[in-house]
């Protein structure tokens, strides 16, 4: 297990790829899961530098597990910001025009589309969210 | 990202290089902003695009309205990676792909 504890800032998003990237190139995880798990990463630690701590900044820590049977990484993220639960987000309506459209939601159901499973829990006043691919 | 940019006559071509996602995507935001006055077509090369997430597709999005006005907007070139991310998200029906 490794793991790597940043501010919760948009620039730190390429920080926390590059930790998360450099494993899964150990691992040799496939580079279609890899910019999967990238685009994950994004949306995921993206939502927590906004939201978690707005206006003021705290620490968010990335953690990488990797699972056997079926091979799988799981990858942890922590904050002790604002509780909030992103699987309780409504589905977008992704069948609507451009004119139609909202953006809101649309992250996070990519998340949960492209891997295999997403689970969030709020204890001691941590966000928890846990996202596993097999790769 | 890289961003280069083309303009014959009215018609705009960017080509986007490298990774469009919550850091990157205010920067092509801003090259829209300041380059879709006038333009009747816009053309995206994503040959060289890693990846886009939702911030990117955000940006998609809102050039795709402002072209439905104004002209058309195709995007050529499109990897395995980010037409996923378009078919998983429904935007492969919203956008024009070549």
């Amino acid at each position: 297990m490794n793991e790597l504890t940043v501010d919760a800032v948009v620039e730190n998003i390429e920080k926390v790829t590059a930790f998360v990237d450099e494993q899964l190139e150990g691992l040799g995880c496939p580079i279609k899961a890899q910019m999967q798990i990238d685009i994950a990463i994004d949306e995921l630690f993206g939502n927590i530098a906004h939201y978690a701590y707005n206006p003021d900044v705290g620490p968010a820590t990335v953690r990488v597990e990797v699972v056997e049977d079926p091979l799988s990484v799981v990858i942890t993220f922590i904050d002790n910001g604002v509780p909030y639960d992103p699987l309780a987000m409504k589905e977008p309506d992704i069948t609507l025009s451009a004119e139609e459209r909202e953006i809101g939601g649309l992250g996070i159901y990519m998340v949960k589309k492209t891997m295999d499973d997403i689970v969030y829990e709020y204890k001691n006043g941590q966000n928890i969210l846990k996202i596993r691919k097999n790769i | 990202m890289t961003i280069n940019k083309n303009v014959n006559g009215t018609e705009l071509t960017l080509a986007v290089e490298g990774r469009l996602d919550t850091v990157t995507s205010p920067e092509l935001e801003s090259v829209l902003k300041n380059s879709l006055a006038g333009m009747t077509k816009v053309v995206f090369d994503f040959a060289a695009l890693e990846y886009v997430s939702s911030a990117g597709l955000r940006v998609l999005l809102s050039a795709q309205k402002i072209m439905n006005k104004q002209g058309e907007m195709v995007i050529r070139n499109v990897g395995e990676t980010v037409m996923e991310v378009f078919e998983v998200t429904g935007f492969s029906d919203i956008l024009t792909i070549e």
